[in-house]
């Protein structure tokens, strides 16, 4: 019963070990380097990743820039809210804000570009999530965070909140279309 | 200390010397912490009927309160209290030493159930449905912030308790050489636990003075990274708390001894080395934290102290199977594990511990861990899938385990229902294990956690999930109340066993602490092949092979998701 004694020989620490041990220390360590470098690797040859690029922001300011967005480019508005359509031109910066209990507004995007997508809240914690993707990421009321997105399938995507927010929380849904190149 | 003569019990079955004082702080601690998961078991019948979408129970309002106090009840008081208990039991029982400053002791588990019950009443009061990680700026009321300080001021003198108690011992030379494996892993748990503390009380601190209204504004981002500092870690001292009660049991039902002390105790190092910041993985999605962070952080703490627990995973069975081995069951691979005793609660919670942790949490929580796979994971109910699998089927199952051994030994009575307790550890593991991969089935098609309703009632534009995500959270809802009828019966077992079962007969009692007796020499000479525990290997290379398998699958859907940078 040596686990619940002291170890028998007083020397513990110059016992070898068994093999079988041995053997196993040196293929788990060997895995988990390669679990370690797979992250630089991916940053270097995969396309997922998150960027590092973000800012400090107020609610106030955030909201005003996507407001400018909106009053530009809205195409229409759909809901009982009227919740504004946005459609940008191919490759601009587009801001999707998180309030309780919604992702405003609606952005109509071209399948195949680039889009620099800003994301902050405007009051708790909310959590972006885009389904049926399952992009998930967190976005945190005073920080603005950029994540360049390249839509490559076409359809309508929910963006889904998933950082608990409220009593709401299960109504906060917004919308991504992506549409094919038209004219 | 005053020493009268009746301070020190010997268990006549077991051999094990309880000193008095400490006796009754684990038996208080042990008693509530199991009422503490009674609370939590219930609110977890309620919270699965809920998530269950044929059922749906509860309104959002009782939901989010229920899931509140569920995850507290269970992550924090169940299993903190247990741990305490733990703690008594690995240094005066095991060292069979007196209990360094009984009196403090008591201080703390009244601090403890203090502040237990007083974060409860703020959850039922309503204001504070915050959730476990109480993510500023959403509010709680002052209370649930002072709760769960006092509650960790209590634990953190059970720490400091357990710590003299070592101390004591040395000095008092109940014990030769080095202290056994098991306070050991016991010890690295403390050690984590003061850290952890720390980590709390740095962040908890400010929260409830802004939640009073002394602080105006607390950084969000700054909350999350320190507040992980001691969510994550916390739940590392389960680990090694349920890494030492495997060692235990196996010591316990078995014999069986480490197979080399070095390795398992370098494992339970790496543990306090290298745990820490790997709590970074919580924040891989955040807004305003570098990449180059996030993968250091990941990486250099994360698998070293995945490392260890691969190291324990292999040494603990292998430790049974050599022990096995000895008494003959010598028959190819898997001769020791057949003839194993299944029947045997003690051996088989703490042996479907070992697997459902290994297979279902430690895979899982690597692969969410990564720092990109996790864009396809983060505050999906993929998350709750692993931590049950880790704190559920690894943390809660070891103490059950380990209970139906405490109860004739240290309760002094007999078990009642020995047949009902028998089935109990499968009902209840193979339940959470069928629940945790089922939430991690449904968090891979985008089902939220901490979600009232998958359907959007109300919600101004909709979704709707797949077919398989409804049929998935479906399984997940019967196999959840599968595991809550086997935590109820646990329950019913012990306190009924505490209650009115068959007192065993007498102890001796003695003025004086006996000396700990000295472990025989290490077994040699067994196994196939050189190896000691050839079984115990081809297990570890199927979850090799399971692991690296799951981990590239993750991999290949990331890659098929929308290019980001």
């Amino acid at each position: 019963m040596s686990a619940i004694l002291p170890p028998s020989q007083r020397l513990w620490w110059k016992q070898p070990l068994d093999k079988v041990e041995g053997t196993w220390i040196a293929l788990a360590l060997l895995w988990c380097l390669i679990l370690f470098f797979m992250m630089p690797f991916w940053h270097v040859y995969g396309k997922q990743n998150l960027s590092n690029e973000a800012y400090r922001t107020s609610p106030e300011a955030f909201q005003k820039k996507a407001q400018e967005l909106v009053d530009q480019y809205t195409v229409r508005t759909e809901t009982d809210a009227n919740i504004p359509v946005v459609r940008p031109p191919a490759g601009s910066d587009i801001y999707i804000l998180g309030r309780l209990w919604q992702w405003w507004p609606i952005y109509e995007l071209e399948k195949g570009q680039t889009y620099r997508v800003h994301t902050s809240s405007l009051d708790w914690q909310h959590g972006f999530s885009l389904q049926p993707l399952n992009i998930n990421f967190q976005v945190l009321p005073g920080y603005e965070m950029v994540v360049t997105m390249t839509p490559d399938t076409s359809g309508t995507f929910t963006i889904v909140c998933n950082e608990y927010c409220g009593v709401g929380h299960h109504t906060m849904v917004g919308r991504i279309y992506v549409v094919d190149k038209k004219e | 200390m005053a020493t009268t003569t009746t301070d020190y019990r010997i268990c006549p079955d077991t051999g094990l010397q309880f000193h008095r004082s400490a006796e009754n702080l684990m038996k208080a601690n042990a008693v509530a912490g199991v009422v503490f998961l009674l609370i939590g078991g219930i609110l977890a019948l309620l919270v699965t009927l809920t998530r269950w979408p044929a059922v749906h129970l509860l309104p959002a309002d009782t939901f989010y309160q229920a899931l509140t106090a569920h995850g507290l009840d269970m992550l924090v008081f169940w299993i903190i209290f247990f741990e305490i208990a733990v703690l008594y039991f690995a240094s005066s029982t095991l060292l069979r030493s007196r209990l360094a400053t009984p009196k403090i002791a008591w201080l703390g588990f009244a601090l403890m159930i203090i502040g237990a019950v007083t974060t409860n009443i703020a959850i039922w009061r309503g204001r504070s449905s915050v959730m476990m990680t109480s993510y500023v700026p959403m509010p709680a009321e002052p209370t649930l912030y002072l709760g769960l300080i006092l509650f960790a001021v209590g634990a953190l003198i059970g720490c400091f308790v357990f710590l003299g108690t070592l101390v004591v011992a040395r000095a008092e030379r109940t014990y030769q050489g080095s202290i056994p494996l098991v306070t050991f892993g016991a010890l690295t748990a403390c050690i984590i636990a003061i850290f952890t503390i720390a980590s709390g009380a740095i962040i908890l601190i400010p929260t409830f003075l802004w939640s009073a209204g002394y602080i105006s504004h607390i950084d969000p981002l700054m909350y999350r990274v320190i507040w992980w500092g001691f969510g994550h870690s916390s739940q590392q001292i389960n680990v090694a708390a349920h890494v030492s009660v495997w060692y235990l049991v196996a010591a316990l039902v078995f014999g069986a001894k480490p197979m080399s002390e070095k390795v398992s105790r370098g494992a339970f190092l790496l543990y306090i080395l290298f745990l820490q910041l790997a709590s970074a993985h919580h924040i891989l999605v955040d807004p305003g934290v570098s990449s180059e962070w996030k993968i250091f952080n990941t990486s250099y703490a994360m698998y070293l102290a995945v490392l260890a627990s691969m190291v324990h995973g292999l040494t603990v069975p292998g430790a049974i199977e050599v022990a096995q081995r000895e008494k003959g069951f010598n028959k190819g691979l898997f001769e020791w594990i057949r003839k194993a005793p299944w029947g045997n609660p003690v051996f088989s919670g703490m042996f479907i511990s070992l697997i459902g942790f290994g297979f279902l949490g430690g895979i899982s929580g690597v692969v969410m861990g990564t720092e990109q796979i996790n864009i396809i994971i983060h505050n999906t109910i993929y998350v709750p899938g692993h931590f049950h699998a880790t704190v559920v089927i690894g943390t809660t199952l070891a103490f059950m385990a380990v209970t139906y051994f405490l109860i004739p030994a240290l309760f002094r009575r007999e078990l009642i229902w020995k047949g009902l307790a028998k089935w109990q550890p499968y009902l209840f593991g193979l339940g959470m294990s069928a629940f945790a991969l089922f939430m991690m089935g449904a968090g891979t098609l985008g089902v939220q956690r901490r979600h009232w309703d998958m359907g959007f009632t109300g919600a101004m534009l909709g979704y709707e999930y797949p077919g398989s995500a409804y049929l998935m959270m479906g399984i997940m809802g019967i196999a959840g109340v599968a595991a809550v009828i086997g935590g109820g019966l646990y329950i019913l077992i012990t306190v009924g066993s505490i209650l009115f079962g068959k007192k065993l007969p007498g102890a001796q009692f003695h003025d004086l602490p006996t000396p700990v007796p000295q472990a025989a020499a290490a077994l040699q000479g067994h196994g196939h092949a050189g190896f000691a525990a050839p079984g115990t290997f081809a297990l570890a290379l199927v979850f090799l092979v399971s692991f690296v398998v799951y981990y590239f699958i993750n991999w290949k859907y990331l890659a098929s998701v929308w290019p980001l940078g």
